[in-house]
């Protein structure tokens, strides 16, 4: 479904990513590990057209490095930021409802499939989000991309900061959503969440892809681990 | 004294609020783009020429609608074809080329309509004394602008608050990226706003154009003033931007009525300064004398002490 092929990336003079080649499947559940810096979020970025991407990208076959975000958005691929981005001044319906693409348009997911999901987004539903804990910004965030109908999704670090009782819902969050058919890039540092909800992982080192592999692939691996994952 | 107090309270609201019509577009499109667009007033001037071309062929009512549309056009060409380019070499030169459309737009005025003021006057359905308090008559144009000032506000708060394309701008200030990777077309969104914000201050150069005077230096005259009104109520903060208008609005038409100075205050005191005492020429400096310098000396005291401005949210 997703294609990218030798992707570059530069942020002013500084070359990030190196040449990444990367696939996701339909309905396929992939993660992308690494440490910080490696160029994870920058993979990600690229792929949204946030950053402008030098190589090739394509989507269901048709090429998307070069459009702009909002092209790209359209296409069906949704983007969950890792510093979370949501909109002060609207309150937490207003924020989901600038996910949806078109007013009032519902697509498979609605405004109550949220609140069922995060029962708390429903109680803090006509709150400033700006006062929202990290936790609720973290729901809110990723219910808002997927007011969009997306039929991929790259979430780029949910369970960063947040209280374990938290990471433990964000956890069944990225499995309901997997079990709905969604094709899913999850952008990681927790290797338990990737091993557990993962089919396929990758692991970025400066700028490239250095493995790729199944979580039991990862697993045995422990060269792999110890030297491009493991603090 | 108290006659003149309501009537300078009156107009100081009055031009403020005639400062807002500039800064709230111009703080919409700084807080979506941060583009300081420098030429902000020159589109007040334009707004003010195209109602005078539109009023000798069809009235005041027509130039009224026409005009900040006519100026919106050239807004939205200026973002689309002008600006988005420029865009991609950094702000600095966002900054030159607004700078630069001031002397293009300015030397344009000059070749269609000359050097001179044009006869754009008040319409005569306006022009007429709407009540006299004590012994100062209102002209009911006066009125009017303020009505105009006050539709115009109410409007972008409804707008903003209550559409779904102002929850987007909203949403634009402080993360467009994001608004454009939820599928909203944010290109399109600063081009709206960029005309919007062009038609705003053509509206308020069609009201005031007749007021005042129509001429080729009212861009000029103008431009300042709303770059200090932004800054001083905080840059991309709408709120920041009324109240910064009213202060500057009310500070600068106060300080033009005021004609004591610190030595006639000492001498109301019974501490009279002599005519040769050391530095009279500070003494006896009337305050309203000091009024044009006013708000500037707002703008850099405020840069220095607060330089997100009253209610700025923005650090850089």
């Amino acid at each position: 479904m997703l294609e990218v092929k030798g992707l570059h990336a530069f942020y002013g003079k500084s070359h990030i990513l190196h040449g990444v080649d990367m696939n996701i499947g339909k309905g396929e559940i992939v993660s992308l590990l690494g440490r910080n810096g490696v160029g994870r979020t920058t993979t990600c970025k690229s792929i949204m057209g946030l950053v402008e991407p030098v190589g090739n990208i394509t989507y269901n076959g048709e090429k998307i490095s070069g459009m702009e975000p909002h092209q790209i958005a359209h296409r069906g691929i949704g983007y969950v930021p890792e510093d979370r981005l949501i909109f002060p001044g609207l309150t937490t319906r207003q924020n989901l409802e600038l996910g949806m693409k078109k007013s009032g348009q519902e697509g498979r997911w609605k405004l109550d499939d949220a609140y069922k999901l995060f029962p708390r987004l429903e109680e803090r539903a006509e709150t400033p989000a700006e006062v929202l804990s990290g936790g609720e910004q973290q729901m809110l965030t990723m219910c808002r991309t997927l007011m969009g109908d997306p039929e991929l999704i790259m979430i780029d670090e949910p369970t960063e900061g947040l209280a374990p009782q938290i990471v433990k819902q964000v956890g069944e969050f990225l499995e309901q959503i997997a079990s709905s058919g969604m094709s899913v890039l999850l952008i990681e540092q927790k290797l338990s969440i990737a091993l557990k909800v993962s089919q396929r992982l990758y692991v970025m080192g400066h700028g490239e892809i250095v493995f790729e592999g199944t979580p039991s692939d990862l697993e045995a691996n422990e060269s792999v681990r110890k030297e491009w994952l493991e603090v | 004294m108290l006659e003149s107090l309501i009537f300078t309270i009156f107009n100081g609201v009055l031009y403020g609020m005639l400062l807002f019509m500039l800064a709230s577009g111009l703080t919409l499109i700084f807080g979506m783009m941060g583009v300081l667009n420098f030429a902000h007033a020159s589109f007040y001037m334009l707004g003010a020429y195209f109602a005078y071309q539109v009023s000798v062929f069809a009235g005041f009512w027509a130039a009224l609608f026409l005009a900040p549309l006519g100026v919106a056009l050239i807004g939205a060409l200026t973002e689309r074809y002008g600006l988005r380019q420029v865009h991609q070499h950094g702000h600095v030169a966002e900054l030159l080329f607004t700078f630069g459309l001031v002397y293009v737009i300015e030397e344009v005025v000059h070749l269609v309509w000359g050097r001179t003021p044009v006869n754009y006057q008040v319409p005569e359905a306006l022009d007429f004394t709407l009540f006299t308090l004590f012994t100062t008559d209102f002209p009911a144009y006066r009125a009017f602008m303020l009505g105009v000032a006050i539709f115009m506000f109410v409007g972008i708060f409804l707008l903003l608050t209550k559409t779904r394309i102002g929850q987007v701008v909203q949403a634009s200030l402080s993360h467009p990226d994001m608004v454009g990777a939820l599928g909203h077309n944010v290109p399109r969104v600063f081009t709206l706003v960029f005309a919007f914000g062009c038609a705003l201050a053509g509206l308020a150069g069609v009201i005031a154009g007749n007021y005042f005077i129509t001429e080729p230096g009212m861009a000029w005259n103008m431009g300042p003033i709303v770059f200090v009104v932004v800054v001083f109520g905080g840059l991309g903060s709408l709120g920041g931007a009324l109240v910064g208008s009213l202060i500057i609005g009310l500070a600068q038409t106060f300080a033009v009525q005021m004609t004591f100075s610190i030595a006639s205050v000492l001498a109301d005191m019974g501490l009279a300064i002599s005519e040769d005492a050391f530095l009279s020429g500070f003494w006896f400096l009337e305050l309203s004398r000091i009024g044009p310098m006013l708000p500037y000396l707002l703008l850099v005291l405020m840069l220095i002490f607060r330089p997100r401005g009253l209610m700025g949210t923005r650090a850089d």
